[in-house]
């Protein structure tokens, strides 16, 4: 899991283009949207292709998107339990 | 300056139709033309309803006389622009001063991406000649240029409000005296590029949208082209034909909120509206009808209808989207709306809001879902709301 | 009603944005593609906004706020901007995923910055601007069609004052596609040499390439600080000959009632190309024939909206009163400019004239 959150933050600076970012700067559990490190819903886009592109994991629901991509923790924890159900 | 800026002509070619009568019986009959993707080449075609024109390159290239290795877009803007000035049946047009102001999105993107499909893989292929209009800007020269225009060619790309921008700059040419008559408008072709483009936004309904709903999913993607001829008043006078229509109010104002998403309480689009009202000196109770921007995505409308709410009650007008019909054609829809527009002040007509079956909680009107005849109509308010915040509102009347 | 410029910001090719002396040392580039001279963005746009900006749209921001600053406005009484090409960079990114991902897995936003009215729309988002913006994409009339809009506003009395501006840039794509139309110069031709030989006489084919972002800030009211006066706009389109040029240009000028007298200074828009270049050289051994005369294009190199520096370039030579010795004309810097005829052409299809002077 430790791992997984490590990748995360560097993909997801890379992915949103969060110059002066660092993976150590984002807590895990930091709320990502609003509040935290202010993402919009643009943002939330490009975390779903992230998702696709990366783990080859669809958002079974656009508005689940709120749920889990609360923080970098809560897409880890989504990651892990579809990779777990895939297997 | 010259006061009243009149509408002498106007023309149109959509998925419900390729000229004004063809559209006309469609809004009548309540057929859409959105369906099955059948001209555009998409790994997308069987996923997303669209409204294309239903023509090939090649018989547009025949009804517009430009070559059918010409973008798409140029070809149906020929085709819309050509109608318009022989409705207005100006005599003597080469005497007068005459400007030709289009709209579109992505130019010749329809060509450049056939192109881009083999430059990418090697920067020496693909045929020049299909790069060679892909500005917003040589798609209207090459009309211009057919259509015999010189005096004033422009280009104007605003997104979704392109086309309705184009208009009332034209209307201002001519009261500046700049111009005496103004063949303004705009025509976006189905692309790839766009697809694709709205589609990474997820705002693509992959059903028949309903603009309006409580249940609403998202846009379904149109192409078309429609332009207005604007004259001055002396041209107006001169006219075999008589206008009574006029453009008497416009207004662009910015959402200034977010890159594509509208603003929760609608700011832009109220300001829009409220400026249009305000340019013509009427009260939101003389709007006898609005054909809304009503793209069917949850975001647009419901801004939409809470701007509505706040200008226009109690009072609401009859209003409806005519996007379930010809799909959301972007660089042309504020041109289509303007068109229809014009005619419903021309027949006393108003057009249904197609597939509305569950009207919006949180707004206290219902658009018309009756294509109604037989109407007063003397002051109508057409919106156009695009990316980046760009909220135009435009307001045709009758003499 | 007159219009004065009352501040402008310009990032190009040679040191302009900062206000730095004003082309007191010309920058030189050898090859066929100029490149902007760009500042820190993170100086003058939030860490957090730039993320979602390509290099056009920091151009444009950054050149909208150094007008801004210096007119002291905050928010300005409208936007209005041109651009030929738009933000080319996102659009061949967003082309480049989708025919290597064959229209799957595509993300959105160098689609929704690829749209032409992102520039303008950018400067709104960032000072919270809800008045007028509007954009326009018309070749090599982008900057005059903005222009004239702007000049429209400001005699309806809809503002007192207008930011308008011009940006276009070149990508290794776009740049790679106009080099195989044949547009550009072969071998290590020196911009500064670009007039050396008469490029008429010496049957040159070819200019350079060049970008740039320029804004200004018009108003109507006088204030001690403005540059000039913007007296009058003309466009013409595909003229038939050097008769029809000529008939414009007189038309033009006595439409204002000036003549040939009293213009101190003609720039042309000659680019180092004859097919571009024979029309300028006409003219300067007929009506031109009495009038200085320099160019620019060996400056900022040939694009669409190149007209915007030479407006900048005319508005700064009336604020300091004279050409700047160091671009080479012997014999011209004492001369006392007061009024500027610029007579731009882009590709012999685009025609302008614009006229500015001393407030």
């Amino acid at each position: 899991m430790n791992e997984l959150i490590s990748d995360l933050k560097t993909q997801i600076i890379a992915q949103l283009n969060l110059q002066d970012v660092k993976p150590e700067d984002i807590a895990d559990d930091e709320p990502l949207f609003v509040e935290g490190l202010g993402l919009d819903s643009i943002d939330a886009l490009e975390l779903i292709v992230l998702l696709q592109q990366n783990y080859k994991i669809k958002l079974s629901k656009a508005d689940d998107g709120p749920k889990v991509f609360r923080s970098v923790k809560t897409i880890a924890e989504y990651i892990t339990n579809h990779q777990e159900q895939k297997i | 300056m010259s006061d009243t800026v009149f509408v002498a002509g106007v023309g149109i070619i959509s998925a419900i139709g390729k000229n004004v009568a063809e559209c006309l019986y469609s809004l009548e009959n309540g057929q859409t033309g959105i369906g099955q993707m059948v001209f555009l080449d998409s790994v997308h075609q069987s996923k997303f309803p669209v409204a294309e024109v239903k023509l090939d390159n090649n018989d547009l290239a025949q009804l517009s006389s430009l070559n059918n290795t010409k973008s798409r877009t140029s070809l149906l803007s020929m085709i819309a622009a050509k109608e318009a000035i022989n409705d207005a049946g100006i005599e003597n047009i080469d005497l007068l001063r005459t400007g030709f102001i289009s709209a579109n999105s992505v130019g010749g993107m329809d060509k450049t991406e056939k192109y881009f499909a083999e430059y990418f893989y090697d920067n020496q292929k693909g045929r020049l000649r299909d790069v060679v209009h892909h500005e917003c800007g040589s798609i209207s020269e090459l009309v211009a240029d057919q259509l015999g225009i010189r005096d004033f060619v422009t280009t104007i790309s605003t997104a979704c409000s392109s086309s309705a921008n184009a208009i009332f700059f034209g209307a201002r040419l001519i009261k500046n005296n700049i111009l005496d008559v103004v063949v303004a408008g705009g025509a976006d072709a189905l692309t790839k590029f766009t697809l694709n483009g709205f589609n990474s936004l997820m705002i693509l309904d992959e059903q028949f949208c309903q603009p309006f709903d409580e249940n609403r999913r998202g846009l379904n993607l149109g192409e078309g082209a429609a332009y207005i001829v604007l004259v001055s008043e002396k041209v107006a006078a001169s006219l075999s034909k008589i206008p009574s229509v006029t453009i008497s109010g416009y207004c662009n104002a910015n959402d200034a909120y977010h890159q594509t998403a509208s603003s929760p309480d609608g700011t832009g689009s109220f300001l829009a509206m409220s400026g249009a009202l305000k340019k013509s000196r009427l009260q939101p109770s003389e709007i006898d009808y609005i054909n809304l921007h009503g793209t069917g995505t949850q975001n647009n409308d419901i801004a939409e209808g809470k701007a509505i709410k706040r200008l226009f009650d109690p009072h609401y007008p009859k209003m409806s989207s005519t996007k379930a019909f010809t799909g959301h054609t972007l660089g042309a829809s504020g041109g289509i709306e303007a068109v229809f527009s014009v005619l419903s002040l021309q027949h006393g007509i108003i057009y249904p809001n197609l597939r509305l079956t569950t009207p919006m909680k949180d707004l206290p009107f219902i658009p018309v879902t009756d294509f109604l005849k037989n109407q007063t109509v003397k002051h109508i308010l057409s919106n156009s709301f695009g990316f980046g915040g760009n909220c135009t509102s435009l307001i045709f009347s009758k003499l | 009603m007159t219009i004065y410029i009352r501040a402008t910001g310009n990032i190009s090719p040679q040191k302009t944005f900062g206000h730095p002396p004003f082309l007191t040392d010309p920058k030189e580039y050898f090859g066929n593609r100029l490149t902007c001279i760009e500042p820190d963005y993170r100086e003058f746009i939030d860490a957090k906004q730039i993320r979602r900006m390509s290099r056009i749209i920091l151009m444009g921001v950054c050149a909208a706020k150094e007008c801004l600053q210096e007119a002291g406005v905050v928010i300005p009484d409208a936007i209005v901007t041109g651009t030929a090409y738009g933000c080319l960079e996102d659009t061949g990114l967003f082309l480049s995923k989708m025919v290597e991902y064959n229209e799957e897995l595509l993300t959105p936003t160098a689609f929704i910055q690829s749209t032409h009215n992102t520039i303008g729309a950018q400067i709104g988002l960032i000072l919270q601007c809800n008045n007028y913006n509007n954009t326009f994409v018309h070749c090599g009339f982008s900057f005059e069609s903005a222009l004239l809009d702007g000049m429209m506003l400001l005699k309806e009395k809809e503002v007192t004052n207008v930011l308008v501006g011009a940006i276009d840039e070149i990508t290794n794509i776009s740049h790679t596609i106009l080099k195989r139309m044949g547009l550009y110069r072969q071998g290590q031709v020196s911009n500064l040499d670009l007039f050396k030989s008469n490029p008429v006489a010496a049957r040159l084919k070819g200019t350079i390439a060049g970008e740039g972002s320029a804004f200004f800030m018009l108003t109507n009211k006088l204030s001690p600080a403005d540059y000039a006066k913007l007296d009058a706009l003309s466009t013409f389109y595909k003229p038939k000959g050097i008769k029809e040029i000529e008939h414009h240009i007189l038309f033009f000028l006595a439409a204002h009632s000036i003549t040939f007298k009293d213009i101190d200074l003609i720039i042309t828009g000659k680019n180092g190309d004859i097919r571009s270049d024979e029309i300028f050289d006409q003219l300067q051994q007929r009506i031109f024939s009495n009038n200085v005369l320099i160019n620019y294009k060996n400056l900022c190199g040939e694009y669409p909206t190149a007209t915007a520096f030479a407006l900048w370039m005319a508005a700064n030579i009336i604020k300091s009163g004279k050409i700047p010795s160091e671009l080479g004309y012997k014999g011209l810097n004492e001369i006392k400019i007061k009024r500027i005829l610029i007579y731009d052409q882009y590709q012999s299809i685009h025609h302008t004239l614009l006229m500015i002077s001393t407030c």
